[in-house]
């Protein structure tokens, strides 16, 4: 770990006169302890000393020092983080300067552990000292952050509160085009898209934004059939109004294609399924994609049960959920029936 | 298919438990009840539990509560709700519920519910549905759940519900197995799984299988053992853990061992760690291998342990 590296330059803190008076407090791990911890020495002095002060809850500069050294040693440490904002607080210290010095942790510390409560926790609080103006900073922290992993769910759960709470939504639906320019699989880009649509303010409303969505979505579905993510979105865009789902041609049109080219079309099918059980009237070219796709015994019989065959066969680990799809559709199909108010209609 | 290595699991846990040089050790010294948690539950489902000195695992856990009533992760240790409920699973595990001041501990856990429902961690404010779910789970388990308000803390699981039927930390967050596992595992115990698409999320849960078929826990990302648990545990909840492919399940966790020197691993040849050697034991004892103690796919504990507390003996 490259923060131990730099013992050989550390000033152990028996030797700094500035802690000359502060007497170390050692771990207590109970007179019979059950899991006795061993610590490399600058580990343990920095933490005898932190124990010191924090039992005297003295907040202080060198107060101060002593959390950033345990916390460069050890970030994951949730008191030590605890201690250092009552001290922030007591000194009313620059929080611009945190700011930096939280950068300087996550940039520092080894590839995984930015992925730790206590770091974004902190960043939060401090940001949200800050107020507004802090807005632009942290979603250029974020960015950095999701530069090297676009789908670390700390940074995406501070964005997103970094929106709500502080603002800036202007660039963010091309932020996340960007990223799915980048990686059209991220599935934490398409839920930022969704929760841009759904809750700018500057935009309006996933109803104004549908039509250009689904646009949108059919495209990233035409590139990869079999990216599980933007068959969602499609859904999410027409959650609670199936019926529009049901009746726009772009959704039926991108399905036909995918079936017709017989590769990746797990996912067109699955669609597909949804959509017969929801009163879609399948023109025969869309039969003929699903004829096409099963065995010769199929024309002629019920779409939906050739389509639950062939997923069940080319989706086999989801098996029973494809078998237990295909008994619940005669209830499905009468329940929309009934919805549409054409019960008495023979199919 | 090959076989649940139980004695080298056993002798792993025992002996990192014990450890005094590991770096490992030195920087998980502040979640050292979670640890605790993980490393006796395991134990316990292979039926080991009596290999631990009870009293002094008690009397060091006791060391870790504060005036408040809270927990912390070790001695000298902020309190938090994540470690109250550890040492309140622990407890249970060894019977002794009753080593606690209950009523004090759930008023340090009702004292953390918002306004909106919601749950700080701790006095510091961070809101997560992971603490909705540890309140909710500690409660139940305290029997003191009437201490909240259980509607409020419902609707804000409910507000953290997805498009695709899944659930996040917050309400918009991105659905990921473990904040799933959390919302699902809180709404079973307050009674209001009505509230979950169980088909929906159903299907977006068994869509975390992949080739190697190991479970995921978010599209496009790398199967972990982890999600054995969070994906499983929740499937069973809402009644749909026949929609994967458990024959696959228990060849990728019994592939993730390390079965020279124990334990198991997030994935197969990586580094093995206590955390998912607790995961992959629970996620093995959901899919019924055979020799392990059942578990409570809520609760995370032993259906004995839960049985005793909420039926007696």
């Amino acid at each position: 770990m490259d923060v131990l590296q730099k013992s050989s330059e550390r000033i152990p803190l028996s030797q700094r006169p500035e802690y000359a008076d502060v007497k170390p407090v050692p771990q207590d791990d109970g007179p019979n302890p059950i899991v006795p911890i061993s610590y490399t020495d600058e580990f343990r002095e920095t933490m005898d000393y932190f124990r010191a002060i924090y039992v005297a809850d003295e907040r202080s500069l060198r107060a101060l020092q002593l959390t950033t050294e345990a916390i460069k040693l050890n970030p994951g440490n949730y008191t030590v983080w605890q201690f250092r904002r009552l001290v922030l607080e007591a000194l009313n210290a620059d929080m611009n300067k945190e700011l930096d010095f939280v950068d300087g942790i996550v940039e520092g510390i080894v590839e995984g552990n930015s992925k730790n409560y206590q770091i974004w926790h902190h960043r939060r609080w401090v940001a949200e000292n800050l107020g507004t103006d802090a807005s632009t900073r942290e979603l250029e922290f974020t960015k950095t952050i999701l530069s090297k992993d676009a789908k670390h769910y700390h940074a995406w759960s501070h964005r997103q509160w970094v929106l709500q709470a502080l603002g800036g939504w202007k660039d963010e639906l091309t932020y996340c085009e960007l990223l799915l320019k980048d990686d059209i699989f991220n599935n934490s880009a398409w839920n930022q898209r969704y929760f841009v649509v759904t809750r700018s303010p500057l935009l309006g409303g996933l109803g104004a934004m549908r039509e250009s969505e689904v646009t949108c979505t059919v495209n990233a579905i035409m590139e990869h059939p079999e990216n599980e993510s933007p068959w969602r979105y499609l859904r999410g865009l027409y959650r609670n109004d199936t019926h529009a789902l049901v009746k726009d041609p772009q959704v039926a049109s991108v399905c036909l294609k995918i079936l017709t080219a017989k590769n990746n079309y797990v996912h067109a099918l699955s669609m597909l399924l949804d959509l017969l059980c929801h009163g879609f009237q399948p023109s025969l070219e869309i039969r003929n994609a699903v004829y096409g796709l099963s065995d010769s015994g199929a024309q002629g019989s019920d779409l939906v049960k050739v389509v639950c065959s062939i997923l069940e066969l080319v989706d086999p680990m989801r098996a029973n959920y494809w078998k237990w799809r295909r008994n619940i559709v005669p209830a499905q199909a009468a329940q929309c029936l009934k919805d549409d108010g054409l019960t008495g209609l023979s199919l | 298919m090959g076989e649940l290595a139980v004695e080298k699991h056993v002798k792993f846990i025992l002996t990192i438990e014990k450890e005094k040089d590991s770096f490992e050790s030195v920087v998980m010294e502040h979640i050292r009840l979670n640890g605790a948690y993980w490393a006796l539950t395991t134990l316990d489902i292979l039926g080991k539990l009596n290999t631990v000195d009870q009293d002094e695992v008690i009397s060091w856990m006791m060391q870790c509560q504060h005036e408040s009533g809270g927990f912390g992760g070790n001695i000298g240790h902020d309190p938090h709700l994540l470690y109250t409920l550890s040492a309140i699973q622990v407890l249970a595990l060894f019977d002794k519920i009753d080593a606690l001041d209950i009523d004090k501990v759930s008023n340090y856990i009702a004292g953390l519910q918002n306004n909106d429902g919601s749950f700080s961690g701790d006095m510091w404010g961070e809101i997560d549905t992971r603490f909705s779910c540890v309140a909710i789970l500690s409660l139940a388990l305290l029997k003191r759940l009437d201490k909240i308000n259980v509607e409020k803390a419902v609707n804000y699981i409910v507000s953290c519900k997805n498009l695709d039927g899944g659930f996040g930390c917050t309400p918009g967050a991105e659905s990921h197995a473990g904040q799933i596992f959390c919302c699902v595992a809180a709404l079973a115990v307050t009674g209001s799984l009505h509230h979950v698409d169980k088909d929906l999320l159903g299907w977006w849960l068994c869509e975390r299988q992949v080739k190697s078929g190991g479970l995921n826990g978010r599209p496009e990302k790398l199967p972990d053992v982890c999600y054995s648990w969070w994906v499983l545990s929740s499937l069973i909840m809402i009644d749909r853990v026949h929609w994967i492919d458990k024959e696959k399940l228990i060849k990728f966790i019994l592939d993730c061992q390390d079965k020279e020197n124990g334990g198991i691993s997030d994935r197969p040849e990586d580094a093995v760690d206590v955390f998912h050697t607790y995961f992959g034991v629970a996620g093995l004892s959901l899919l019924e291998y055979p020799g392990l103690k059942a578990i409570d796919p809520a609760y995370a504990l032993p259906v004995d342990v839960v049985n005793r507390i909420f039926f007696g003996r």
